[in-house]
């Protein structure tokens, strides 16, 4: 009799839960804050307590002589190398300080009580520098310099030109100037820093780190070693999350290297929460000043932008934001004219690294509430408005992003229609006008971001290599970190799905530099569509190799079999060949024939890198979001409630359900903590507020009902037609608060988060001021 | 150094006898002295609940008590809810609800799901929201742990 082996559903599109979920619901899991490894040493860093200052001497034989110190790293006696995006960065500061993070020594001990008790006695002298704290300033001639080599404190400018504004100016009836000021906001991841380093005897360094982007890790730290990146290998434990946080390497990192080669034991380093709130990067703060005009009838003419970024002290990813923030204010609404200007400066506050949604999250802050001023000002709706200027599929933006697919006027459509836009705006309006403590408001925000990598390095690759065993599992070796965001189940659904095997037979190894093969990182958007592609591609190969061997076998041709439920089976009527196990076997153990199923795939999307204008198609696909916010305001407190945000989201494809509606939720969470709640405050350098009850992310009453539609236009390009997903519900969300929020009371915040203080002021400013 | 306490508690079912520092919380102490890992330490200051285990029939941040003032009470984590059977019903509602991505909260909300539901077996979905107020977690935006737990509850 013969097997039938019925075709199953596809996975795609399916939940698929987390590989790594039941382990870590028990408990279980190791995370790098929990490793401990024999003989390891306990490390933390002093750290200094000025914000710009000259270090006359720093002091450690008191130090040194604590009971259980074991080694003390200086700037005196560590290699020299330098981190950053600039290189500007020394670990460990040997003549001066330039932001209050900045680190002076790294102490290891054996326990955590004797390292505590040395890092009180090391003694650091300073003279005071002056400080200046605003980026404006600190171009100008008379500002104090930070360093030496960097004339103007200047770190990273980007200018780009298309068309001519001033022309278009002049051509438009209407324009409008306005000034954004964007603040400092912080990942908060949940597990804090933290790095084990250890060398081996042959002086190859092992570091254990919470890195997103292993490969590019080792070319960044090797500098700062004196060793080459080659002779590093780079694990990566579960982290409790990155969000863009571990993108750069940064000084805790070789300094636990120095102190492990002074040692000669493994050492690991971690942060207390307030050091994870004081000494991680940040966002990136941009002042944005923006001109936009348009015509009678709603053409928008023309953009003039310029930025300056508070770069802090050093400079890390921050002040590369630019490169993001441009292609959202140069593309997506049909700009024909724009220019954008920005200027990283250096000051003496903290300094910023990348984070989920990169410079977008700012600059569709700022275009998305200006569309809305303009809308207002040309007596349009926000939506009539927004779709008069939305670039259609084909179109290309000044950068020259290749807009395939361009679903934003199907977003904004969409948005609309699901939510009753336009009766609940004007609604809203007329309501302003009539007695009541309570105001509904309702808001649209739209972005665009890069969907299919985006080639800020000469390569945006991922390898992968694909091997089956004797009983038909597959073990997949792919360069993709995983950091929560869940390409494990991704890569797992495209494998199975292709191979015809259980997820559960589909084994995930990425975690070990020296065993995967390259990848850029977790950034961009870019895991889902690169690694994606990379290991459907491998599968693909791997499965030619099994019905190949099934055709030679069976007599019956190749182009006639598939893989399906572990077995191989003719397409047609699903009876089975033979089983996948059994051929693997046969295969392995055929004497001089012997094959065994092993196969790789390097994938490079279709993209390409900027020209020195910054023109070029960074990304093989791009991707638009329309999110609409309802909420309500009380007006006597300030308090903003959120009511419901429906999001609109061109995504190509869902490859797990589970997991895109976990990156939107989950974005979206961080989304609504940079519009409403979240602030990193510093004042002349210091961080003020480094502690979850005065930096307020959001918990779990004050999420709204999300609703999500996915337009799913299948990328050709993609994984199954997936796009890359996670990082405009980061961006969007805020500009749609904000919108709603001026919908309900009629106030613009253009300097979030949009606190209940900063309402009350707005709303009963006189009387407070009276009260004060 | 300071002193050194003597104390006696049940956790997770068995009985411990351990000397702890007077000065020493009960999340370094099940952590680093008797190698219960699953709570963690995500602030230590009480404003996170990733430290959250059950004593008696509280859920307490397990950072900000005493390891001293175990002595003499019933403690259950993390590592003690899986049963031979398999997972909990809350902790198979986690997965399979995709409430759990980094899941360096999960142990915390896991315990404090629990004593919730110990508590008020049939919450609304705004009295779950409320209930893990105190849970800060960074990656899911909360509404699939609040399905998680909703399941559970009608179930
Ligand atoms: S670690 Fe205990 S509440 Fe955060
Ligand atoms: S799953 Fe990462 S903090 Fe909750």
């Amino acid at each position: 009799m013969d097997q039938i082996v019925e075709k199953p559903d596809t996975l795609i599109g399916k939940p698929i839960p987390k590989p790594d979920a039941p382990d870590k619901v028990v408990g279980k899991t190791t995370y790098i804050n929990d490793m401990v490894l024999p003989r390891m040493l306990i490390a933390k860093i002093k750290r200094t307590d000025r914000v710009h200052a000259k270090i006359l001497s720093v002091d450690i034989s008191a130090a040194e002589k604590v009971p259980g110190i074991v080694a003390i790293a200086t700037a005196e006696n560590s290699p020299k190398g330098l981190i950053g995006v600039l290189k500007d960065n020394p670990p460990l500061k040997g003549d001066k300080v330039r932001c209050i993070r900045d680190e002076i020594a790294g102490v290891a001990g054996e326990t955590e009580e004797a390292v505590d008790e040395a890092l009180k006695l090391i003694k650091v002298e300073y003279e005071d520098l002056p400080g200046v704290f605003d980026p404006e300033e600190a171009l100008k001639d008379d500002a104090p310099l930070i360093h030496d080599d960097k004339p103007g404190n200047l770190s990273l400018t980007f200018d780009f030109e298309h068309g001519d504004i001033s022309k278009a100016e002049k051509d438009s009836d209407i324009v409008l100037e306005e000034k954004y000021e964007l603040h400092y906001v912080t990942h908060t991841c949940m597990g804090p820093g933290c790095v084990i380093a250890d060398f081996d005897t042959h002086g190859k360094l092992t570091i254990y780190t919470q890195t997103q982007y292993p490969y590019n890790y080792k070319m960044d730290l090797a500098p700062a070693l004196d060793i080459s990146a080659g002779d590093i290998r780079v694990i990566q434990p579960p982290v409790g999350g990155a969000f863009g946080s571990k993108l750069d390497v940064y000084p805790f990192e070789p300094i636990a290297v120095y102190l492990a080669k002074k040692a000669r034991r493994p050492v690991k380093l971690f942060f207390s929460r307030e050091e994870e709130f004081i000494a991680s990067p940040t966002r990136q703060p941009a002042r944005v000043y923006i001109k936009q005009g348009a015509k009678k009838d709603g053409t928008i003419t023309f953009r003039d932008v310029n930025v300056y970024l508070n770069n802090g002290g050093y400079t890390s990813w921050g002040a590369t934001i630019p490169a993001v923030m441009m292609r959202t204010m140069t593309g997506h609404f049909r700009i024909p004219n724009v220019e954008f200007h920005s200027k990283a400066v250096y000051t003496n506050n903290p300094f910023a690294g990348s984070f989920r949604g990169y410079g977008n999250v700012q600059a569709t802050y700022v275009t998305a509430t200006l569309m809305d001023k303009m809308a207002e000002e040309l007596g349009m709706d926000p939506i009539e408005f927004r779709l008069k200027n939305a670039q259609k599929p084909g179109e290309r933006t000044p950068q020259n992003s290749l807009l395939k697919t361009a679903a934003l006027a199907d977003c904004i459509k969409i948005g609309a229609e699901k939510t009753n836009f336009l009766e609940k705006h004007a609604a809203n309006v007329a309501a302003r006008e009539k007695p009541g403590r309570i105001r509904q408001g309702i808001g649209i925000a739209t972005s665009i971001h890069n969907a299919g990598g985006a080639k800020i390095h000469k390569s945006d690759g991922c390898g992968t290599i694909l091997t089956m065993d004797d009983y038909g599992r597959a073990t997949v070796i792919t360069g993709a970190s995983e950091i929560g965001q869940g390409i494990d189940a991704v890569i797992t659904q495209l494998v199975s799905e292709e191979l015809g095997i259980p997820t559960s037979d589909v084994i995930i190894a990425n975690n070990d530099s020296a065993i995967g093969p390259w990848d850029v990182g977790v950034h961009a958007s870019r895991t889902t569509f690169i690694a994606g592609n990379a290991a459907r591609n491998a599968a693909v190969k791997a499965k030619q190799q099994i019905l190949a061997a099934a055709a030679r076998q069976s007599n019956v041709s190749i182009d006639k079999l598939d893989l399906r439920g572990g077995h191989v089976v003719q397409k047609d009527n699903g009876v089975s060949v033979t089983k996948l196990d059994r051929l693997l076997r046969q295969m392995h153990f055929a004497g001089d024939d012997a094959e065994l199923v092993m196969v790789s795939e390097y994938y490079e999307p279709p993209s390409e890198l900027e020209d020195k204008n910054h023109v070029g198609d960074i990304s093989a696909a791009y991707s638009h979001g329309a999110y609409i916010t309802e909420l309500e305001i009380d007006t006597l407190t300030g308090g903003v409630k959120l009511h419901k945000m429906t999001c609109v989201q061109d995504v190509g494809k869902v490859i797990n359900k589970l997991g895109i509606e976990g990156q939107m939720e989950g974005g979206i969470a961080q989304g609504i903590g940079y519009g409403l709640s979240e602030e990193l405050i510093i004042e002349e350098g210091i961080v003020k507020n480094p502690n979850f009850r005065d930096y307020k992310v959001v918990t779990a009453p004050e999420m709204p009902e999300i609703e999500c539609h996915f337009i799913e236009d299948d990328e050709e390009t993609g994984p199954f037609g997936a796009k890359g997903i996670s990082e405009l519900p980061c961006i969007i969300p805020g500009a749609s608060i904000a919108n709603a929020v001026y919908n309900a009371i009629g106030v613009r915040f253009d300097n979030p988060p949009i606190t209940p203080e900063k309402i009350v002021r707005a709303l009963h400013g006189d009387k407070i001021e009276a009260a004060e | 150094m300071s002193a050194k306490v003597d104390i006696t508690f049940t956790v997770n079912g068995a009985v411990k006898q351990v000397s702890v520092p007077a000065n020493m919380s009960a999340l370094d102490m099940l952590r680093d002295q008797l190698d219960l890992k699953g709570a963690k330490e995500a602030c230590g200051e009480g404003e996170c609940g990733a430290c959250t285990i059950i004593i008696d029939d509280t859920s307490v941040c397990s950072c900000l008590m005493y390891a001293a003032d175990c002595d003499g009470r019933t403690i259950e984590t993390i590592e003690g809810v899986q049963t031979e059977d398999g997972l909990d019903p809350i902790q198979q509602a986690f997965v399979e609800h995709g409430a759990v991505q980094c899941g360096y909260c999960t142990p915390g909300m896991v315990m404090q799901a629990k004593h919730m539901l110990n508590k008020n077996p049939n919450p609304t979905e705004g009295e779950i929201q409320r209930g893990l107020e105190g849970n800060v977690c960074r990656c899911t935006g909360y509404r699939k742990i609040i399905d998680a737990v909703a399941e559970v509850a009608r179930s």
